[in-house]
């Protein structure tokens, strides 16, 4: 490998990319759109769950109950109706998706025998927003009860001995607040590095061909290690910058907490930029067309690392088949990489598995795509 | 086969392309068929031929870009099926489609193949400059290729082809699309190229540019029907030299000319008669005399000479004929 050869390729893709407004809006305009969209649009956390309520008794106890759902972060109460078709309409026109039904015996019930129910009309549509949305309301008309139970012995003079035979107190690690956007930020940056990574180089080799540059180029003594490290390096700048650009957005911007070293930051998402830049120009040399070659960039990146990467969907849940297929997901080690940096602080040492796993991935795109680029026409 | 076609140029240790009994198959399509040729140091040897003929096939497999079916190949005395790499460090090409960067400006391109080609950087200004006068560029510099117009992309292209000296050049219809005084300017550029010692291979399907080659070869069908200075080419494809002769009385000039020693054939063309005879120069002398010895006496006895173009067309047409009966 000659240094003036891989100066020459590197200063000449990079002059190309200056003058080329679509890899420059690639490069710059959707790495930033991405981390915002997915960003915000991406949040496991259910919050002010849009409820209708229907009080059938109208009592100060049943407010009292409506009072709990309103102050309670995980529901909004959107609507008050006066008769089940207006629940239904609701329900229907996904106004709400829970509704809490008052029955008109609430009070005399709860004084009486010291036990009322109340009806909770669901939306499952989306099963699991309803299961969530059950378990919350029981938690609020549980508070609630054991609230009237305590104000009723009050009442009677009586003191509770409050008997817990055990009890388990907890304490959350990493993402204290239990909050999913800290969880899925970190690993929406190697979402978008790979998609853009990916994107970039997928057009360098095949841009030669369409253009007809190429078959100069390749007459030439050039070697092809030298076309292509002088090609990645400078879309390895690229990806850095793009990089701190999206991992500054999730630590400041976000708030994701970051724990980890900026040295060991650098070097795996040097690796992983690496791997997926190396993936782009791989396809470019097979496939010689840019849109082919973009099309399935996009398709190797962004479905099996939003899918498979882990990075919203928790590996060790999938089935074992799928499971064994994720260890051909590049993007899930870094994935792993990302997340433990920021939540959890892990040394370098601490990481040498998935860094082992990168090390070897980078290696076999690179030597692949060297052994794919053909100085030849036939 | 035409072997009595093929130049004299023998065997020679200053060959810098061999080419022997070479031959290209694309499939069951036959590209190449059993060419040889050689081409020594400081020639230009054109490649004449129709669309489809196998030039650009023939270069491409010079410039190791292509896998020789069969044959032998040599560039400066190296096996390029064996070694392209080596090869490729001594030529120089200008392919047929323009494939320089048209997003980068004139001094981009350049520097761009003086580095991929490792021309030393004290050398590079001077070599920029000379290739920059060379395509009479100057000013131009900063200009991005794609403003520049098709002559002048086609001698930049040259310039960064000779970037690094290389020997040998191979120009893959290097004119194509350029206007004719532009044309004319790039066959100097060759020449000056060739009176330096490069060797130079230049395909064109203009028929006329093969009286500025040294040597031309003539390729129908992807095989070698001709080779030769452009004068033992006319005189290949006609089988001889050709005179124009007028006289007060053709039909007794006629007469006398089918006894004449020489004399290959005669005829009438218009109220002058076409004689074609094996030596011009010895018939332009004899003739008259022997003419007279008969009591006759021609007006103006002149040699004519046919264009190449007639010549390849004659040629062409002969070397279908050929086919068409050994099919």
């Amino acid at each position: 490998m000659r240094f003036c050869r891989l100066k020459a390729i590197a200063v000449k893709e990079v002059l190309q990319i200056w003058r080329d407004p679509r890899s420059l809006m690639i490069a710059l305009l959707l790495p930033f759109t991405q981390m915002f969209l997915l960003g915000y649009g991406v949040n496991l956390d259910l919050k002010h769950i849009p409820v209708c309520t229907f009080d059938r008794e109208g009592s100060q106890l049943s407010q009292a109950l409506f009072k709990h759902f309103q102050a309670s972060q995980y529901f909004a109460i959107v609507r008050n109706v006066s008769s089940y078709p207006e629940l239904r309409a609701a329900i229907d026109a996904a106004d709400c998706s829970l509704g809490i039904v008052v029955p008109p015996d609430f009070s005399e019930r709860l004084n009486d025998a010291g036990a009322a129910s109340v009806q909770a009309v669901l939306d499952a549509s989306d099963d699991n927003t309803a299961n969530i949305a059950f378990g919350y309301a029981s938690a609020v008309v549980s508070g609630y009860a054991s609230d009237v139970q305590l104000t009723q012995i009050d009442r009677q003079g009586r003191t509770l001995q409050q008997i817990e035979p055990m009890v388990v107190q907890s304490r959350v690690w990493f993402n204290e607040d239990l909050e999913s956007r800290n969880f899925i930020i970190p690993g929406l940056v190697a979402v978008i590095m790979a998609l853009v990574g990916a994107q970039l180089t997928s057009l360098t080799i095949s841009r030669e061909w369409e253009r007809g540059t190429m078959e100069l180029l390749i007459s030439t003594p050039v070697q092809p290690n030298e076309v292509m490290f002088g090609k990645l390096l400078p879309y390895l700048v690229m990806g850095w910058l793009d990089a701190a650009f999206c991992l500054a957005i999730a630590a400041l911007w976000f708030g994701v907490p970051y724990r980890g070293t900026i040295a060991a930051l650098f070097l795996t998402t040097t690796l992983f930029l690496f791997v997926v830049l190396s993936i782009g120009y791989l396809l470019s040399v097979l496939i010689r067309s840019q849109v082919g070659a973009s099309q399935i960039a996009l398709l190797l990146t962004m479905l099996p690392t939003m899918l498979l990467s882990g990075y919203v969907f928790p590996i060790d849940q999938m089935p074992k088949v799928i499971q064994d297929v994720t260890y051909l997901i590049y993007s899930r080690y870094y994935v792993e990489i990302v997340k433990d940096l920021f939540l959890k602080g892990s040394s370098i040492t601490e990481l040498a598995m998935p860094i082992m796993f990168l090390i070897v991935y980078a290696l076999a795109v690179t030597v692949l795509a060297a052994r794919a680029f053909r100085k030849r026409l036939d | 086969m035409t072997s009595a076609l093929t130049s004299a140029a023998g065997p020679q240790s200053g060959d810098q392309i061999i080419v022997e009994d070479l031959v290209k198959r694309f499939g069951g399509f036959v590209a190449v068929d059993h060419v040889s040729f050689r081409v020594g140091r400081g020639e230009i040897m054109g490649f004449l031929g129709p669309n489809g003929a196998g030039k650009s096939t023939i270069i491409r497999i010079l410039c190791g870009l292509l896998r020789p079916s069969g044959g032998r190949v040599l560039v400066a005395g190296i096996d390029v099926a064996n070694d392209p790499e080596r090869v490729r460090e001594r030529i120089g090409y200008m392919s047929q489609k323009f494939s320089l960067y048209r997003d980068l400006t004139v001094e981009e391109n350049l520097k761009f193949f003086g580095g991929i080609y490792g021309v030393p950087r004290s050398d590079l200004a001077e070599r920029m400059r000379f290739a920059i006068d060379m395509a009479g560029l100057g000013g131009r510099e900063k200009a991005l290729v794609a403003t520049l117009a098709g002559g002048w992309q086609q001698r930049l292209a040259l310039g960064c082809a000779v970037l690094h000296r290389p020997p040998i050049l191979f120009l893959d219809e290097p004119t194509s699309g350029v206007e004719p005084t532009s044309r004319r300017r790039f066959w100097d550029l060759i020449h000056t190229l060739a009176a330096d010692g490069v060797t130079v291979l230049v395909s064109t399907h203009y028929m006329d540019e093969a009286e500025y080659c040294h040597r031309a070869a003539l390729i129908n069908q992807g095989r070698l029907i001709a080779v030769g200075s452009p004068e033992e080419l006319k005189r290949s494809a006609l089988g001889g030299e050709l005179l124009l002769l007028e006289s007060a009385s053709l039909g007794p000039v006629l007469a006398a000319l089918q006894q004449a020693p020489g004399v290959l054939d005669c005829s009438v063309f218009g109220n002058a008669l076409h004689v074609l005879v094996d030596d011009a120069a010895q018939a332009l002398q004899a003739l008259p005399a022997f003419l007279e010895q008969r009591g006759l006496q021609p007006v103006r006895l002149q040699r004519i000479r046919p264009s190449l173009e007639d010549a390849f067309v004659q040629l062409i047409a002969v070397d279908m004929a050929k086919r068409r009966a050994a099919a």
